[in-house]
């Protein structure tokens, strides 16, 4: 059940986190649990007692003369864009509404960023402050509604992407940007090689680039922002012109075909400019060639290692060689370290929640 | 500890010319920007390289001796005041630029690189390195990333940890850990966000990529005047409604307006009660488009003159009076004391009618000059410190203007960092469990505390007193340096 509107369910979740932290009990939080299906969750999760944000919702404040949002955890996505929208502005970070659904909270936590990654910052770049409740029950605020703050560590843009591993996200103050004017898009019929040779000069040139894919042979780049500037650009980079194309949501909510269930293994994320690897002709390339998606040989088996169009271990040897790195497509991205920079964020996360309530179900 | 015995295990580690002990050799380390702060260091070690400073590192842990990082010494908050039984380690001579990619953007640094010399370096591919702290032609880019520094332009280019992809870092273990690597992202924490603005309490930073953006192909300033303070902040806040992200959006008060005329005349409106400067830049039609607009907004709000700049030499007149801002606001008085700190746009008038209450409050004359874009102060307070008890009252009269950043839901530091200077902000900023919870993260990354000690974060027992630069007779520190 999605709820709408305002809600404060503060004082419960405190009181939730009190209490398995008192019985070292693990805890899974859940927003509208549209991440459950792309990252597998480890199995002790299933033991974990289901933490609910929805009832935590409600935009706390919104000044868009100050380009700031800041909102409850379990504020659906939908709600948020469709306020925005309402003044002109977005969320430069594009958050992915898998499986059409998705909070806040959950966007911060899973630290997805959409299409425009490259040129309008990660989710991490659009923080300023959070509010959270830490592994000891304590409801902490960090950062806040300013940009320019260096007071204390930056331990607000440090939960991007920690799945909720050092406590259950309470609130988010984010940066907002205006609408682009206008958007269009152009689709080039290129080969992978070209596709990336292109791509690699792009960061050079001053293009209003928001987006760029490459897949089935097609290479599309999406420009926004004032209508001279994106139309001088399109006539400047040629193909077929589509303006409002809907390329871009499905591939920001993994809805396009590409993304059938069961058949993406695996993401690779790269130095901008990298060139041509094996299998790029059979992937997904995004954000300039930056983030690749690479789909199994056969998508009936599960089990399966091998790729289309090309051999994993050879992929994976080009990935580090160019300075990357190849993750499975389910893996929760902070878990994948070892070593010394894993016993590190061990001592980090327990710096937060020395019971280990929520690394758990975290992964 | 004995100094002789360290000596002679450093002699091991770094060349001879590296370890400095006399006390003529140590004094240009006794501070940073913030003299009014002095130490005098128990040794100084000047490395080379990254091995060297991970020997160092080892030998600290290994002693559990402090170690106090130090970039450029430009900082204004006392982060690199000397331990005065630690090791000051200066990260100068790592000065070389490793790589300088224009295809991909990208530029791989020492961390003593000055700020404005990656600039000059990526000019000659059309490029540059967008975070522009006042001091850039001296500060390091080590130093940068200690302090998530920004300047005029972060408004529109983010800080440091938005430009910053990568970096190599000693930990307080010796450990070298490679963050951010080249990608857009990389498995693992955000550890490199953790780090920026972490004042050298988490680890000492010997390499550092960031970002370079291709130099815009125009640049236009606009001036305009207000009457009054309110139909200013109403036109700063009208420009951001209305879609524009300027790429500065600078104010002046009228004190600061009326001392930076007469130093540079620059052609500002000594009259009026605030002045804004607006920089935008792009391509020439979108900056066209936006001037106009700008223009209408300004007028708008009341402005009561507009100057559009447009020629690179009229550009930098505007700019003069602005970054002569604070040595002309210095003239005015025989000390001056700057503050730092961030308020929403939406607060900007009310809190400068406090900081005119308090001005009257404790007979001190202030200057403000902001960097309005981002809501980030910097009141000069005006005093002589041979006048007795005026010290006292311009840092008293300083607190409470942080006190009033807080309370109006901004923050004690914007930009120039905690060091020691504001340490008991931080005590006003945050309550006791976030300050623990701070120090459980550096116990987790330094269990023996031996990176910069007693910096950014009080004990619970401190008392509350708040600082800022002080200035004596005109003579700011580093007094070559720009700063504004």
């Amino acid at each position: 059940m999605i709820r709408a509107g305002d809600s404060d369910d503060g004082a419960r979740i405190v009181a939730a986190v009190e209490q398995a932290a008192a019985a070292r009990k693990p805890l899974l939080v859940v927003g509208q649990g549209s991440k459950a299906e792309r990252f597998a969750p480890p199995v002790a999760a299933a033991r974990a007692e289901r933490l609910s944000t929805l009832d935590h919702c409600g935009v706390l404040h919104y000044a868009p003369d100050e380009l700031v949002l800041e909102a409850r955890a379990g504020t659906p996505l939908a709600e948020i864009e469709a306020l925005l929208a309402r003044h002109h502005q977005v969320l430069p970070f594009e958050p992915p509404r898998l499986r059409g659904a998705g909070t806040l909270g959950g966007a911060v936590a899973a630290g997805l960023s959409g299409p425009a990654r490259p040129w309008r910052g990660s989710i991490r770049d659009a923080v300023l402050g959070v509010e959270l409740v830490n592994g000891l029950g304590e409801r902490l605020r960090f950062g806040g509604r300013v940009v320019k703050n260096v007071a204390g560590y930056d331990l607000s843009r440090l939960q991007v992407g920690a799945f909720g591993a050092f406590g259950c996200l309470l609130s988010i103050a984010v940066r907002v940007l205006p609408a682009p004017t206008l958007t269009v898009t152009v689709h080039q019929s290129v080969t992978s090689e070209a596709a990336l040779a292109q791509l690699a000069h792009l960061p050079a040139r001053a293009l209003p680039l928001t987006g760029t894919a490459f897949v089935d042979g097609r290479l599309s780049l999406r420009l926004a922002g004032a209508p001279r500037a994106v139309l001088a650009a399109a006539a400047d980079l040629g193909g077929e012109r589509v303006e409002g194309d809907l390329l871009w949501p499905a591939l920001r909510d993994q809805q396009h075909d590409f993304f059938r269930p069961g058949d993406v293994r695996w993401r690779a994320s790269l130095p901008p400019g990298t060139g041509a690897l094996p299998g790029d002709a059979q992937a997904l390339l995004e954000w300039g060639g930056a983030q690749r998606w690479y789909r199994a040989a056969d998508a009936a088996d599960a089990g399966n290692e091998r790729l289309r169009g090309t051999d994993l271990a050879e992929l994976g040897s080009a990935v580090r060689a160019a300075g990357g790195s190849l993750v499975p497509f389910a893996a929760v991205p902070w878990a994948q370290v070892s070593g010394p920079r894993a016993a590190l964020q061990t001592r980090l996360r327990r710096a937060f929640d020395p019971h280990d309530l929520f690394s758990e179900a975290a992964g | 500890m004995d100094r002789a015995q360290v000596i002679k295990q450093l002699q091991a580690i770094v060349p001879a010319d590296a370890i400095i002990s006399d006390p003529a050799g140590c004094r240009p380390y006794e501070t940073d920007g913030l003299t009014a702060i002095r130490q005098q260091p128990w040794l100084v070690v000047l490395p080379e390289t990254e091995a060297q400073v991970v020997a160092v590192v080892k030998l600290c842990a290994e002693l559990r001796l402090p170690l106090v990082p130090r970039g450029a010494g430009t900082g204004l908050s006392g982060g690199a005041r000397p331990h005065e039984q630690g090791i000051l380690l200066g990260l100068s001579r790592m000065g070389k630029i490793l790589e300088l990619d224009p295809v991909r953007a990208l530029a791989r640094l020492e961390p003593g690189v000055r700020n404005l010399a990656i600039s000059e370096a990526a000019a000659a591919h059309g490029l540059y390195y967008a975070p522009d702290p006042s001091s850039q032609i001296a500060c390091s880019i080590g130093g940068n990333v200690a302090e998530n520094s920004g300047g005029v332009h972060c408004l529109k280019y983010g800080l440091t940890v938005h430009n910053v992809t990568g970096v190599r870092v000693v930990m307080a273990d010796g450990e070298v850990l490679e963050l951010g690597g080249g990608s857009l992202d990389e498995p693992g924490l955000d550890l490199l966000a953790l780090l920026c603005g972490s004042e050298g309490m988490l680890g000492i930073v010997t390499e550092v990529t960031v970002r370079l953006l291709p130099a815009p192909a125009v640049r236009q300033v606009l001036m305009a005047a207000f009457a009054r303070v309110e139909d200013a902040a109403e036109a700063v806040s009208a420009v951001i409604a209305d879609g524009i992200v300027p790429a500065g959006l600078e104010m002046m008060d009228q004190l600061a307006i009326a001392a930076a005329e007469d130093f540079v005349h620059a052609g500002y409106p000594r009259d009026a009660a605030a002045m804004l400067l607006c920089e935008l830049d792009g391509v020439l039609a979108e900056v066209e488009l936006d001037a106009s607009r700008v223009q209408a907004l300004f007028e708008s709000c009341g402005a009561t003159q507009v100057e559009h700049a447009v020629d690179p030499q009229a550009q930098a007149r505007l700019w003069l009076g602005r970054k002569s801002a604070f040595p002309a606001v210095g003239r005015l008085a025989p000390d001056y004391y700057c503050m730092d700190g961030t308020i929403p746009r939406a607060e900007l008038a009310s809190v400068l009618n406090v900081i005119g209450d308090l001005s009257r409050k404790y007979g001190l004359r202030v200057a403000n000059v902001f960097h309005a874009g981002d809501g980030n102060l910097h009141p000069l307070i005006l005093y002589d410190a041979n006048r007795d008890g005026e010290l006292a009252r311009a840092e008293a009269f300083g607190a409470d203007i942080l006190r009033a950043c807080v309370v109006a839901g901004g923050t004690i530091t914007g930009e120039h960092g905690v060091g020691v200077e504001k340490l008991d902000g931080m005590c006003v900023q945050f309550p006791p469990a976030a300050l623990a919870q701070f120090d459980r993260v550096k116990a987790a990354l330094d269990p023996d505390g031996i990176l910069n000690p007693g910096k950014g974060i009080p004990t619970p027992s401190r008392c509350a007193e708040v600082g800022g630069m002080h200035v004596h007779g005109n003579r700011a520190p580093f007094a070559g340096l720009p700063r504004f």
